[in-house]
């Protein structure tokens, strides 16, 4: 029993052979049916990770959190649910309804393409296409399209310079993001994810610290949740691109969402966390499965944590910290690794010595950085306003 | 008719509906979704023929890059939220007549090479398309050169841009 998920394909398979079907048939049918399967995983992690998500707001912002529905809440997500589905499905005077029903679909659609090239374990890979990074690239600009559609077929200017903020922070944010994924292609020296976690036996995220900060950062941009939720900002824009959608539409871009920052947790553990690499995968490789989403739930929790603990930023700052601080740096550590790399093979060093070097280098690299930042002076006068307190608490009195 | 034929004129078949709607669209930003669909139905056909590189990266320059840029500018026409105005401007006759023409060159083409109802030839297992496009660009026997011209051009305009918006 050393890959249960195997056999039962297997098993599954004989079984519709043995009815008399047609071999392409049979295969076709067991990739439809393998896709359904991932996507339910998915949906399903979802409902959970919502509960859990707001929960874990609850605990950090001091306050319960969901608590009435079930024990502990955790019926709270399927009340939910079911809300969504009662609720009225509006449609606004004007809009133009092709593009404003797809968009939602295609949100989804647009992270759930990723998971068809997660490597789960050794074996349980969906498809294994030797360009699995820059696929994930390719599918992610879908939801660019998603937000566009979603924005200008609303027919409300909200929800216009909303999609206009989407598109332009998730173009920008791109470009830091596809420099810092050269890095585990580089030092895996293949684009499939399946090689990329081969290649980690010591994880990437110790080999290059930086280019996963980097990556932690601009995904969580691609995302767009706080601090980069100016894309929705209730104060300013209503809800952003999706402000005119109700029920199950809405339901769907919010849904796109968690799955979304749950898809960036798969990939960090993908890329940088040794993905179902753990001890004892070789002798049960389903143990790979639980490895994997360990770490997928780390990252997760790590952009929820941050999600909750900081500020929105203004549009100005999102761009200038995307373009004068973190397209640049990926830029240089991009370099650095592949000089180093190579230098470093051709020196002959061990596995042990390639590591701190490349450790150390990431090391000077962000001291440099932060030394180059406290020299630059804000050019523009802060305006200073004297501390005025709202409301003083009383000294405690001493008994 | 097997499978590949179904799925190969499916996706053609797609790709060219997307492609006529995109002249024919009274309004232009479904132009441009329509022409989103029509480069989709491109990079299917290139995953078809086993070229999954070029058509992710398809995927990647033209709907990611492209198709967004396009969007962007329709959106700054005056022409976005309206469906009046001539579609055709006096110079249709002559498009249609060069369409035509290279239309009738191209079929004439594909004709005369002979390879209509040819089967696909197969590729080697452990071939991989990507290292040798990577090993192609990189050798001097083959690509080296307009590699690096293409490269030198692409730093041109990168520079370039920061030159424009740098505040005097």
């Amino acid at each position: 029993m050393s890959n249960p998920i195997l056999q039962i394909s297997q098993w599954f398979e004989g079984l519709l052979l043995g009815w008399g079907l047609a071999e392409g048939f049979v295969l076709v049918l067991m990739q439809a049916i393998g896709a359904f399967v991932v996507i339910m995983v998915g949906f399903t992690t979802v409902i959970a990770l919502i509960w859990f998500e707001r929960k874990l707001a609850g605990r950090l912002q001091d306050r319960l959190g969901p608590n009435r529905a079930g024990p502990y809440g955790l019926f709270q997500p399927f009340a939910d649910i079911i809300k969504m589905f009662t609720k009225e499905d509006t449609t606004p005077a004007g809009a133009d309804k092709v593009p404003f029903n797809i968009a939602p679909v295609l949100m989804v659609a647009s992270v759930l393409f990723i998971w068809a090239v997660i490597p789960f374990a050794a074996s349980v890979v969906g498809t294994d296409i030797s360009v699995g990074v820059l696929y994930i690239v390719a599918v992610g600009s879908f939801g660019i399209v998603a937000a566009l559609m979603a924005g200008w077929s609303s027919n409300n200017k909200f929800a216009l310079l909303g999609a206009y903020r989407a598109v332009a922070q998730m173009v920008a944010y791109e470009v830091p993001m596809v420099l810092v994924l050269l890095i585990p292609v580089l030092l895996a020296r293949s684009m499939n994810l399946s090689d990329i976690v081969n290649a980690q036996s010591t994880w990437f995220v110790v080999i290059a610290p930086l280019a996963a900060l980097i990556f932690l950062i601009s995904s969580m941009a691609e995302v767009g949740r706080a601090p980069f939720d100016l894309i929705e900002a209730e104060s300013e824009i209503v809800a952003g691109f999706h402000t005119e959608y109700s029920g199950m539409k809405f339901g769907m871009f919010y849904v796109g969402e968690f799955l979304h920052v749950w898809t960036v947790g798969a990939l960090i553990s993908v890329l940088f966390l040794g993905g179902w690499n753990g001890p004892g995968v070789d002798t049960y490789p389903l143990l790979g499965v639980l490895y994997f989403f360990i770490k997928t739930f780390f990252g997760y929790f790590v952009i929820s944590w941050i999600r909750l603990s900081v500020p929105r930023i203004r549009i100005d700052q999102m761009q200038a910290f995307n373009w004068k601080f973190l397209t640049p740096l990926a830029l240089v550590i991009l370099m650095v690794t592949a000089v180093l790399d190579k230098s470093l093979e051709l020196a002959g060093v061990t596995s042990l010595g390639y590591t701190l070097a490349m450790l150390a280098a990431n090391l000077v690299i962000g001291w440099i950085t932060i030394e180059i930042l406290k020299k630059i002076e804000p050019t523009k006068a802060r305006q200073e306003f004297p501390h005025r307190p709202v409301a003083v608490a009383p000294k405690p009195t001493e008994n | 008719m097997n499978g590949f034929d179904f799925i190969f004129l499916f996706v053609a078949l797609v790709t060219l509906v997307s492609a006529f709607k995109v002249v024919t669209a009274p309004k232009l930003i479904h132009a441009a979704l329509w022409l989103i669909v029509a480069l989709f139905g491109v990079a299917m056909t290139y995953v078809l023929l086993n070229a999954a590189f070029l058509a992710v990266v398809q995927v990647v320059v033209y709907i990611g890059a492209i198709a967004i840029l396009m969007i962007f500018a329709i959106m700054l026409t005056r022409k976005v939220m309206e469906d009046t105005g001539p579609q055709m401007n006096p110079n249709w006759g002559w498009a249609a007549i060069l369409g035509a023409a290279f239309f009738a060159g191209l079929t004439w083409l594909l004709l005369k090479s002979g390879a209509e109802g040819a089967a696909l030839p197969s590729l080697a297992a452990d071939f991989d398309p990507i290292v040798e496009l990577g090993q192609q660009l990189v050798s001097p026997n083959a690509y080296v050169l307009p590699f690096e011209v293409a490269s030198v051009l692409l730093l041109a305009a990168l520079i370039g841009a920061i030159v424009v918006a740098w505040e005097k």
